[in-house]
């Protein structure tokens, strides 16, 4: 997959506006006894509206007229019982339409975030986190509206329209006819302006995207962003996406703002043409003077509604790029899954093997090529090799985190694409090599190992890697709050923690990729010490650079661009005067090679 | 709020222009029920059909003028709303982007992100449609009082007797929403900060097989966002039913007392009809008061939630007279320097006088304050008490600016943008020649597997430089501190990730280079043992100092360090010895 960059527009697939709708209709499909109750409370609301003028032109037209002032009062009274019913109804719909459209947000976030949990590497790899963050967030709030007044405009609405063109077609069909001549003028501009708007917002929307990824990738590398004082070159790419931002809004409304005029047009024209055609047929006699009057008020009641559908269809078209953009992540199946027929990894013993794998992240770029290997139970395998061979590949592919192109890895004679991800991966205890902390206590951080732990066991496991001594020094010990990325503890530190978690959660497997690469040779010792009761038995890959690390691996497999090509203990490999031989006297040469300078 | 006020005046042009459409089409809207009228009567009653051209010309023009109109008011509201929230932006992330060390160590990307987009898009929202429908419907509002007033005052007071009543009404509303907009704004921030973080941990969250947990929870999160939210639906929907009765209530007053009035004879009917066809004027304004109520609530929350933000100092300020050297040489000097963080002592008493020129060398345990030392000469942070010197000058007198830009650095934590490497490597460094650049790419290493990739320098890596190896991007982030060939050159335990042989190259390198003061923070004896001086650090003081030699035959930390790194050769050459 590309990699998308910030500044650059996501790639979106186009699907129709209508696929779209009906899918976002059918999130109201369990909330239907809600619709209902709502459409009928609705209908309680309307007949009070239309009561209120009716009242109003009774109480003036007979009781005022003749004086009665007790039916006056009445009407007063009955007015304001009526309309206390209203009250009581409108709350009611307010309140069960806003659980429903609240509700659905909430189920489609929920099951946004759900799906994007089961999406492979690839995916967060070709993306930014900001943009990611966009759908989460802002993609999925711009359906709130949506939602919240499609029942409660569309159908009334609807009901309204069809009544009234019944009564305007009853009254006088040809004169209906005139006043409907507008609406297909007014419906293909809406066309039109609906299919370019569109494009547009969904142009805005990526925009928006790329603001927000700037915006994350900025402030987390706020760091280098200060230390190269690099704050105008970066607040000026700011201004030009914010820019951007604005021009492909601007865009955006110059065609979506033709949307009230259009209707206006339509109005006014519509009524201009009852207008004209009424009084010439006054002038033949086909009708009479006052049904033109009664019929020119029918059509202002006919335009209202028409107004308010058009607010909400205005909507529709202004989000719908929202959640067409939350489908199309809803439906990127996952590269990495469970097959169907995937069955449980039963508790396994530790056995790894890797037969003739062939691996690549982007086609045509292979990282690993044929691989083979044999790793028994309790074994520990050091991985060395220069920078980029493929080391990190290699414990990538224990736990599947991509799957080989061809070959397999096998765990107990397994083959990991055969069993289950999650009890594939939670008998691999992985520490990566960019040590990642939540920004949650020191405790929460280490029992992310094993959820159920108890705190006596999260501190036995810092103890083991030697983080308790430094845990304990700082104020509230376990309880410290570790800040995002935990900047505040030093590398070396946030690597024991991430050491810990890897312990705590009591792996068969435990991969460690340069886990102790920012700790120093003292501390490493003692973890070393610490945790080497805690490895037997346990089948451990361990990644590093420092050769003192692995030298009492039980076997050392040296990586050399994509392949091994020397695998043996520390004794065997010396003895081969090969690759390893010459990494482990080359660190003697450099230390009594004296520079050039001094 | 004066902020916001501020760039919305600087906007007037667009804004008034907006508002002449605005009232110009109200103008012509008030035309609309006359003409109405008099087709009606006189056309349609009376038969004069001459008039009926002039009439449907004017209803033509009418329309057309209000369509046009009505185009040009959105319009204009919409230019000058973006504009002012890119404004409000820019100013925002500069204001961020100045801030300290300390502020980002304590607050969240994805709150700072939810304040800078979600934030500013609900300042948007009111100051456009806000505004607008505001402005038209107070003169929608006021000329239909005028109006009524001017048909019947008596009645006219009548009916605005519930206006206190509503007044009350908007004015609990607005205060119960703005509190309740506030904890959205929050909440939305929370929600915000746990995505950004499951996403950006992803990797963590994936070899743990905590998908599960993840969503669960994000649930919760999620969860309390639709409790807030819907508890803002419970408040609409108490207090919106009430202002729509309240104005409802006026239908009665006018009936009742206007019914009184015309049984008194102190009215005619034909006044009440009249006044009771005018009378819808004034009650849409008021119904449409909650409305309007809230969309400012929401605006005053989110610009509190801004305003708190511009409030945050930053810790480090330029200073306003600042100095520089008359030569710049990389000469640094740390005397007495203490240090504390969050009330912990991290550095003790660093005495440290780097010639230019010099390689400082930094060992020790983890946590020792190496890192922080380092911190002090690009004055991320200030020191608690003594001071640093840069070419004699001390930091805290220098501009800012000027002073980082004469520091480089190789950060602990390599971070790449998600651009090409050739971005990536000259980032911040503005102009740079391609031989400096390909010197840089030579000297770290970066060549070698660069020249191996199918686009070169062009090649987009992702965030956080995915799709590259640790040491890859360590070697990235060498080059683009080499790229700047500043004086001073900082490596943070930079090479860590790299093997060997390619750490001993990019040493080599660097050694043809010179020219510069280095301070490098590294494990391995083989990175620091050609230093000018070796510092090894532990619990934030200096507890020993020399040169290779000198350490060793010191026999202490660095010592044991040295035997445990190069056990084999250690032995064999006390065997020899023996």
């Amino acid at each position: 997959m590309p990699i998308n960059i910030v500044r650059e527009d996501e790639e979106l697939k186009q699907s129709l506006n209508i696929t779209i709708i009906r899918r976002l209709l059918s999130y109201l499909k369990p909330y239907m006894g809600a619709v209902i109750r709502t459409l009928l409370l609705m209908a309680a609301v309307i007949v009070v509206e239309l009561f209120n003028p009716y009242m109003m032109k009774l109480g003036i037209d007979k009781y005022i007229a003749e004086g009665d002032w007790k039916n006056l009062f009445l009407i007063g009274g009955v007015m304001i019982i009526v309309n206390i019913v209203a009250v009581v109804c409108s709350r009611l719909r307010m309140l069960i339409m806003g659980r429903v459209s609240n509700s659905i947000l909430l189920t489609i976030r929920q099951q946004l975030y759900s799906h994007i949990q089961k999406l492979s590497f690839s995916f967060f790899d070709s993306r930014p986190t900001g943009k990611i963050l966009a759908r989460i967030i802002g993609d999925v709030n711009s359906l709130n509206d949506v939602f919240a007044n499609s029942v409660t405009s569309l159908v009334p609405e609807l009901v309204k329209i069809s009544a009234v063109v019944v009564i305007m077609m009853l009254m006088n069909y040809r004169l209906g006819l005139v006043a409907l001549a507008t609406l297909p003028f007014m419906l293909v501009t809406f066309f039109f302006i609906s299919t370019v708007s569109r494009k547009r917002w969904q142009t805005h929307r990526k925009k928006s995207s790329n603001l927000n990824a700037f915006t994350h990738e900025d402030f987390s590398g706020i760091r280098v962003v200060q230390s190269f004082a690099a704050e105008q070159e970066t607040s000026s790419t700011f201004l030009q996406l914010c820019n951007e931002w604005r021009d492909s809004f601007v865009r955006a409304v110059r065609i979506n703002d033709f949307f009230w005029p259009t209707v206006e047009m339509s109005w006014g024209i519509g009524s201009i043409l009852v207008f004209w055609f009424g009084a010439s047929m006054i002038g033949t006699g086909t009708i009479t003077p006052g049904l033109l009057v009664a019929f020119t008020s029918y059509v202002s009641m006919f335009w209202q509604p028409i107004m308010n559908i058009s607010n909400f269809y205005n909507q529709l078209v202004t989000n719908m790029s929202g959640a067409e953009r939350i489908f199309e992540i809803l439906d990127i199946d996952p590269d990495i899954k469970d097959r169907q027929d995937a069955k449980p990894l039963p508790e396994i013993k530790g056995d790894v093997s890797f037969r003739n794998v062939t691996f690549g992240y982007d086609e045509g770029q292979q990282v690993l090529k044929d691989v083979s290997f044999d790793v028994s139970a309790g074994q520990t395998i050091a991985l060395v090799g220069s920078t980029g061979a493929g080391k990190t590949t290699v414990a990538n592919l224990i736990s599947r985190f991509y799957e080989v192109t061809s070959g397999e890895v096998l765990i107990d004679g397994y083959n990991v694409n055969d069993v289950t991800l999650e009890s594939l991966r939670s008998q691999i205890g992985v520490m990566p090599q960019d040590t990642f902390l939540f920004s949650t206590t020191i405790m929460e951080n280490i029992r992310y190992g094993k959820l159920d732990a108890t705190d006596e066991e999260v501190i036995e496991a810092a103890k083991a890697v030697s983080a308790h001594e430094f845990i304990m020094k700082f104020e509230k010990g376990y309880d410290t709050e570790v800040n995002e990325r935990g900047t505040r503890l030093s590398a070396g530190q946030r690597q024991l923690i991430a050491f810990a978690r890897a312990l705590l959660a009591d792996p068969r497997i435990l991969i460690l990729d340069e886990a102790t690469a920012s700790i120093d040779t003292h501390t490493e010792r003692l973890v070393q010490q610490g945790i080497k009761k805690l490895l037997e038995g346990r089948t451990s890959f361990v990644i590093a650079h420092r050769l003192s690390t692995i030298r009492n691996a039980d076997r050392i497999m040296v990586v050399e661009e994509g392949g091994i090509v020397e695998s043996g203990t520390h004794e065997e490999l010396i003895k081969l005067k090969g690759q390893y031989y010459n990494l482990y006297t080359s660190q003697f040469k450099f230390l009594n090679d004296e520079g050039e300078a001094s | 709020m004066k902020r916001l006020l501020k760039l919305i005046a600087k906007r007037w042009v667009t804004y008034t222009l907006g508002f002449v459409a605005l009232v110009s089409a109200i103008v012509l809207d008030m035309y609309n029920p006359y003409y109405f009228g008099e087709i009606i009567d006189r056309v349609i009653m009376n038969g004069e059909l001459a008039y009926m051209r002039t009439a449907l010309l004017a209803l033509a023009v009418i329309t057309f003028g209000r369509a046009v109109l009505g185009y040009a008011k959105e319009y204009m509201f919409d230019i000058s709303s973006s504009k002012v929230i890119v404004d409000l932006r820019k100013k925002l992330f500069d204001h961020i982007q100045r801030l300290s060390f300390t502020f980002f160590d304590k607050n969240n990307t994805g709150e700072l992100m939810s304040r800078i987009k979600e934030d500013t898009d609900n300042i948007m929202h009111a100051i456009c449609y806000g505004i607008m429908l505001t402005l038209e419907q107070i003169i929608y509002f006021v000329v239909a009082a005028v109006i009524l007033f001017i048909i019947n005052w008596k009645l006219a007071l009548i009916s605005l007797l519930t206006m206190p009543l509503i007044e009350y009404v908007v004015i609990k509303l607005e205060r119960q929403v703005g509190m309740q907009y506030e904890k959205i704004s929050d909440q939305r921030a929370a929600l915000n900060t746990t995505a950004q973080e499951n996403i950006a941990g992803v990797r963590v969250v994936k070899a743990f097989g905590r998908e599960k947990h993840e969503i669960l929870k994000f649930l919760r999160q999620n969860e309390e966002n639709y409790k807030i939210n819907y508890d803002l639906v419970k408040s609409f929907a108490k207090y919106n039913p009430m202002i729509e009765f309240l104005s409802n209530l006026v239908l009665v007053f006018v009936i009742t007392a206007g019914g009184y009035l015309v049984i008194g004879e102190e009215m005619s009917l034909g006044t009440l009809v009249a006044f009771s066809n005018y009378i819808w004027m004034l009650i849409w304004p008021l119904r449409m008061m909650g409305w309007l109520s809230s969309v400012v609530a929401q605006c005053v929350a989110s610009v509190k939630k801004i305003d708190k933000l511009f409030e945050e100092e930053p810790d480090i300020k330029n200073c306003p007279e600042p100095k520089m050297p008359e030569k710049i040489c990389g000469h640094v000097e740390f005397r007495d320097v203490c240090f504390d963080y969050d009330g912990v002592s991290v550095l003790k008493d660093i005495n440290i006088d780097a010639k230019p020129g010099a390689t400082i060398a930094i060992m020790g345990m983890t946590g020792a304050g190496k890192s922080t030392l380092i911190n002090l000469i690009g004055r991320y942070y200030d020191c608690t008490s003594g001071s640093v010197f840069f070419d004699g000058i001390g930091v805290k007198e220098m501009d800012l600016a000027e002073l980082r830009r004469n520091v480089s650095v190789v950060m602990q934590d390599t971070f790449l943008f998600s651009d090409t490497i050739e971005a990536n490597i000259k980032f911040g460094a503005g102009e740079v020649s391609d031989e400096v650049f390909m010197a840089a790419c030579r000297d770290a290493m970066v060549e070698e597997f660069v020249s191996q990739m199918p686009e070169g320098y062009r090649t987009v890596i992702g965030e956080r430089g995915i799709g590259l190896s640790g040491g890859q991007k360590q070697r990235i982030s060498i080059a683009r501190a080499l790229v700047r060939d500043a004086k001073v050159l900082i490596m943070d335990d930079s090479t860590s990730a790299l093997d060997m042989e390619t750490e001993h190259a990019i040493q080599r390198a660097m050694d043809r280079r010179k020219g510069f003061t280095c301070f490098i923070i590294a494990h391995r004896v083989s990175a620091v043992k050609n230093a000018d001086e070796i510092l090894y650090f532990e619990d934030g003081r200096i507890v020993e100092r020399g040169t290779h030699e000198e350490l060793l035959r010191l026999r202490g930390r660095y010592y044991e360090t040295y035997r445990e790194q190069y056990r084999d050769y250690v032995e064999a050459l006390e065997k020899e010895v023996v």
